[in-house]
């Protein structure tokens, strides 16, 4: 029984647009839940914070602690929401799959859309892309240019080599992270389903733990993306790289 | 029954970039950055830097209002001083005044007291003066009663020379 995914090939007619239907919904799933979550968590707002605000208010000063480690606050200020979105984000995604995978016939449709490297690349496309965009409008054009030259030019094939390779792994380290977790947990229910009795016995501990593991890669992986994201919006906007 | 490679299919969609994916992708979390911040963090950034400012508000306050006080006790203590030296002023000027008056009441009864003395002495030397007058007056005229009464009754020739001769002596003396 192959799990495969729902594809959707050439979608209205047009030769190179296939959607894996699965990630279209775990997607869409996970920006609904973190923005139902971030909603109801940040309603009736007190000058004097109570519950849930308070935890709200706590990611807020955890990402900004991030930001004010790897760059002046005075122009990290403005990736405040970025980085807020972007952990919020990708913890959601990367719990959705912890807490189960789902099956409908042969196609896998719920899992971590962190589990898919597609997702997790265009990510980290974005933010290296974001990177270029705040470094020439923050540091102009001219400073921009130079950093790939500096301190001297034999640097130049270097620095080109390193906005793909950032991009690349800064995917591909979520990307693999979360697959392997869920690849694993596969295999715990694969162990518990092939042999009721026994495997169900030797499968549950194991599973419990990984699922636990899995719950802290997760949170780990969030916290580096949206660290490294900073780190490389830092090297690219800060004028003293 | 499963089998291994039935279990590592699980990632059956890892192969390929789809295009369609990634614009999915990017359009939710664009999506996404976008309302959150509108709807949840903007809120609550906003918050908590109303919660800073007023913070920050209140401590400018309190140490606005501590100086004030400072200030306001300085002002008192200084204020106290004056009175206590005004007040000290006010009695040694007192002090002084019942000195001068006292001396002036004792100066102005002693000339009183002169004044008086020396009007009763003048008083008396009037009186006395004015008894001796007419102690003088009455004996002149007592001594010329008794000179007629004694020159009535005898007076003669040896007598009258013997007298008129005195009498031309004591002129003589007292001349």
């Amino acid at each position: 029984m192959n799990h495969t995914a729902p594809i959707a090939h050439d979608l209205f007619g047009i030769s190179w647009l296939d959607v894996n239907l699965a990630n279209l919904f775990m997607v869409a799933v996970s920006s609904a839940v973190v923005f139902i979550l971030s909603v109801i968590a940040s309603r009736k707002l007190q000058m004097r914070p109570t519950g849930l605000q308070n935890f709200m208010e706590w990611i807020v000063e955890f990402v900004k602690g991030i930001i004010s480690d790897t760059m002046d606050w005075k122009t990290g200020k403005i990736f405040l929401p970025l980085g807020l979105t972007l952990i919020t984000y990708i913890l959601v995604s990367n719990l959705l799959g912890v807490a189960t995978v789902g099956v409908i016939g042969h196609d896998l449709w719920w899992k971590s859309p962190t589990a898919d490297a597609t997702l997790t690349l265009t990510l980290s496309g974005m933010v290296i892309l974001l990177t270029h965009f705040y470094g020439i409008k923050i540091q102009g054009m001219k400073h921009y240019l130079k950093g790939y030259v500096s301190p001297s030019p034999i640097m130049l094939p270097f620095k080109i080599i390193e906005e793909f390779t950032n991009t690349l792994t800064l995917g591909l380290r979520l990307f693999g992270n979360i697959y392997a977790g869920e690849v694993l947990l596969g295999l715990l229910v694969m162990l518990a389903t092939a042999n009721i009795p026994f495997g169900f016995i030797f499968a549950a501990v194991p599973m419990l733990a990984w699922q636990g593991f899995s719950v802290f890669i997760g949170g780990i992986q969030a916290f580096v993306f949206t660290m490294l994201t900073m780190v490389y919006l830092s090297h690219k906007v800060s004028s003293d790289h | 029954m499963y089998s291994y490679i039935d279990v590592l299919s699980v990632g059956a969609s890892v192969g390929g970039l789809r295009v369609g994916d990634m614009l999915v992708q990017l359009f939710f979390f664009l999506l996404l950055l976008y309302l959150v911040k509108k709807f949840a963090w903007g809120p609550i950034i906003n918050m908590m830097q109303k919660r800073e400012e007023y913070v920050a508000n209140e401590i400018d306050a309190a140490e606005k209002s501590r100086a004030d006080a400072e200030k306001a006790s300085q002002e008192a203590q200084e204020r106290l001083k004056q009175m206590k030296q005004e007040a000290q002023k006010i009695v040694d000027d007192a002090k002084e005044a019942g000195q001068k008056q006292e001396q002036e009441i004792i100066r102005a009864a002693r000339e009183e007291a002169n004044r008086l003395k020396e009007s009763a002495q003048a008083d008396i030397q009037n009186e006395k003066e004015k008894a001796l007058q007419a102690l003088q007056d009455k004996v002149a005229s007592l001594s010329v009663l008794i000179a007629t009464k004694v020159i009535e009754k005898e007076i003669d020739e040896k007598d009258q020379e013997k007298l008129i001769n005195e009498y031309i002596k004591e002129v003589g003396e007292e001349l």
